[in-house]
């Protein structure tokens, strides 16, 4: 039982998703030479939001490397390495910054396996913090992982807890694929039980993380906690939310999510990024073109980011994405037959 | 078979008189492979599209023959000439891949923009100007942590000069005394866009002093120049002493891809550069008489007739596969 592990007195060690993070590169990098760090200010300043503190005292400035501003070079530099027999780790600063490394993430680290005929592997790994909900305005708070779900070749990750985002990590290191490793800046200082042994959790695993019989609510990363704590509040009121966290948005494990709808008959998604062109049509058309369709009871719902960029004011930011009390009151209009 | 002061020239840098014959052929090679891919594609043939290095073979001879076997390669859009002058290239297997078929390197998912052979250290052309550069980083990376003696070379135009990622690149190689050598093949247009137009300095190489590393002009239609400068710029990557970059100037013949007028240049700068041809220079340089030098040509011209053969009765890819190669 992992909860058992290192923990002789059974309580329950708990770390911040940084600090998981943090554990899965040291205890990786300590076991394999190929993996290294590279981005902006990961080395000695530890990362913008501190996820690579200390990995440069402790594996040197050859393997925790610092660049210049090249966003680009970052990615390229992954790539390059990774197609060589390494297996780089690149971070890029906040989410927003990928704009600049576009063409060497989706012309070249996705393309080149399939250009090169199966014979080549690009085994990296991006790093990247996303979202809003810091008061960093339009250009730091953006949510942008359904871009990278649009290009086949690479693979998507967004962990919502501690617990996930250490094993998930683990296996996108040792996946031999690209994988765009989405970190929701709000979840960085959220606690979760990690046990302190290497564990993976496979990529294209789609986790059930509350069970209930009324509606199926798909969320991803921080909103797959709003969506717990809206199920709490409507379990008050008796009615029962099935939360899903599909972890790997791309390749996406949809049979858990079909199989929901066709217990609860409802289905909801909920999705920090902007609500057109956003992840959660896909859920939708997934759910619509499968044997759950003949289920369904109701319209299936988006709770999503609206279509404008993240305004800086507080208040303009909170109401710019799904929190919880949206998702409660969508929630219980759809059990509640009132759409 | 070899006049005497070019047996001397060869000497001085080591080179057989039999190895500047196979130098001499190699670059026959990629002439009579891209003659033949421009005469399949008027033939309807081969789809798609293809751009040929007519008239800069000393360019990609004369850098791989300064590069080890296992050293790196990554290459351009225009790069038939360099991935046939990597070691252990076949024509068979390029020829195939061109035409789209299952036996070619690339099973016919790359063309002629995407040939790559990852086994022998060749990483790929690449269809986007300037998308390699920041890959060599990586490359030179893996290199220097690994502690080999290996060198990469990142061949681009005059065209990928002017992308922003070359200026990460190369920063970023100087910075880390990467061993790469970074070389710049100046056929005066990117696309129609003049060389003169698009710099306003008079060298490519005018650059790397911006970057704190040794840039050189060569002249790219003179195949033992072109080695000399490659041969000093590996020598100074695998003492560790970082990357260089080289400038290798020469000229495209034929138009940028398939659908070209050439409305940009006249017919006297064509011809004027025709004049400098690199596969008539080296052979004449040899001391080799005009049907000696044909006759050379013509095996060229037949192995190339054999890799069409060989693609022609290669399969088509099975549609079947399509889904296979994306992922791991």
């Amino acid at each position: 039982m992992p909860e058992q592990n290192g923990h002789p007195n059974g309580a329950a060690r708990e770390l911040t998703v940084v600090e998981a993070l943090r554990e899965a590169l040291n205890q990786i990098m300590a076991i394999d030479e190929r993996v290294f760090v590279i981005g902006e200010d990961v080395g000695v300043y530890g990362g913008a939001f501190g996820v690579s503190a200390g990995l440069v005292q402790a594996y040197g400035a050859d393997r925790v490397i610092d660049t210049p501003i090249s966003e680009a070079g970052i990615a390229g530099a992954c790539i390059g390495a990774a197609l060589t027999g390494m297996r780089p780790v690149g971070e890029i600063q906040f989410m927003d910054f990928v704009t600049i490394s576009m063409e060497q993430l989706v012309l070249q680290a996705a393309k080149i396996r399939f250009m090169f005929g199966g014979k080549a592997t690009v085994p990296m790994v991006l790093r990247t913090p996303a979202g809003s909900g810091t008061g960093a305005a339009a250009q730091h708070s953006e949510s942008l992982e359904n871009w990278f779900v649009h290009v086949p070749g690479l693979k998507v990750v967004m962990p919502s807890n501690a617990y996930d985002a250490k094993g998930l990590l683990l296996s996108a290191i040792q996946d031999d694929n690209p994988v765009i490793f989405v970190e929701h800046k709000l979840l960085y200082k959220t606690k979760a039980h990690v046990p302190e042994e290497m564990y993976t959790i496979p990529l294209s695993k789609t986790n059930v993380a509350r069970q209930g019989k009324h509606l199926t609510v798909i969320a991803t990363s921080v909103m797959v906690q709003r969506a717990l704590q809206a199920a709490d509040i409507l379990a008050g009121e008796g009615i029962e939310l099935e939360v899903i966290d599909p972890r790997t948005l791309m390749p996406l494990d949809d049979a858990p999510i079909i199989e929901s709808v066709i217990k609860t008959g409802k289905a909801m998604v909920v999705h920090e990024a902007v609500k057109t062109g956003g992840f959660g049509g896909e859920i939708v058309a997934r759910i619509m073109e499968s044997e759950a369709f003949g289920y369904l009871e109701a319209p299936v719902r988006r709770v999503a980011g609206l279509d404008i960029p993240i305004p800086y004011n507080r208040t303009l930011e909170m109401n710019t994405v799904p929190q919880v009390q949206n998702i409660v009151d969508e929630a219980r209009k759809l059990v509640k037959g009132e759409y | 078979m070899v006049a005497a002061v070019a047996l001397e020239e060869l000497q001085k840098r080591g080179i057989s008189a039999e190895q500047a014959h196979e130098m001499l052929l190699k670059m026959m090679l990629i002439r009579s492979f891209e003659e033949k891919a421009e005469e399949l594609f008027a033939l309807g043939r081969v789809h798609g599209t293809m751009h040929l290095s007519i008239g800069q073979e000393a360019s990609a001879v004369g850098l791989s023959t300064a590069l080890a076997r296992n050293d790196y390669l990554l290459n351009t859009h225009r790069g038939h000439g360099h991935c046939l002058a990597w070691y252990g290239s076949s024509p068979d297997l390029m020829m195939a891949e061109f035409m789209g078929k299952e036996t070619g390197y690339c099973r016919g998912r790359g063309g002629s923009m995407h040939i790559a052979n990852v086994d022998t250290n060749n990483l790929g052309a690449n269809g986007i100007v300037g998308g390699g550069l920041p890959i060599s980083v990586g490359v030179g990376l893996t290199i220097k942590l690994r502690k080999t003696d290996q060198v990469a070379a990142a061949v681009f135009g005059d065209g990928g000069a002017n992308t922003g990622a070359f200026h990460e690149s190369v920063n970023m190689a100087s910075i880390w005394d990467l061993p790469i050598i970074y070389f710049c093949e100046n056929n005066q247009y990117a696309m129609s866009m003049a060389f003169k137009r698009a710099f306003n300095i008079e060298h490519v190489s005018d650059r790397a002093s911006a970057y704190g590393i040794i840039g050189v002009t060569v002249d790219g239609n003179d195949l033992l120049a072109v080695y000399d400068v490659a041969v000093e710029a590996v020598a100074r990557a695998r003492r560790g002493e970082g990357p260089t970059l080289i400038e290798s100037r020469t000229y495209r013949w034929k138009g940028h891809s398939k659908s070209d007028k050439q409305a940009y240049r006249t017919r006297e700068e064509v011809k004027e550069w025709q004049e400098k041809e690199p596969i008539r220079r080296f052979a004449t340089f040899l001391g080799m008489s005009d049907e000696e030098r044909e006759a050379l040509h013509a095996q060229a011209r037949q192995r190339i007739e054999e890799s069409v053969v060989f693609s022609e009765n290669s399969p088509e890819p099975d549609v079947a596969d399509i889904m296979e190669g994306v992922y791991a």
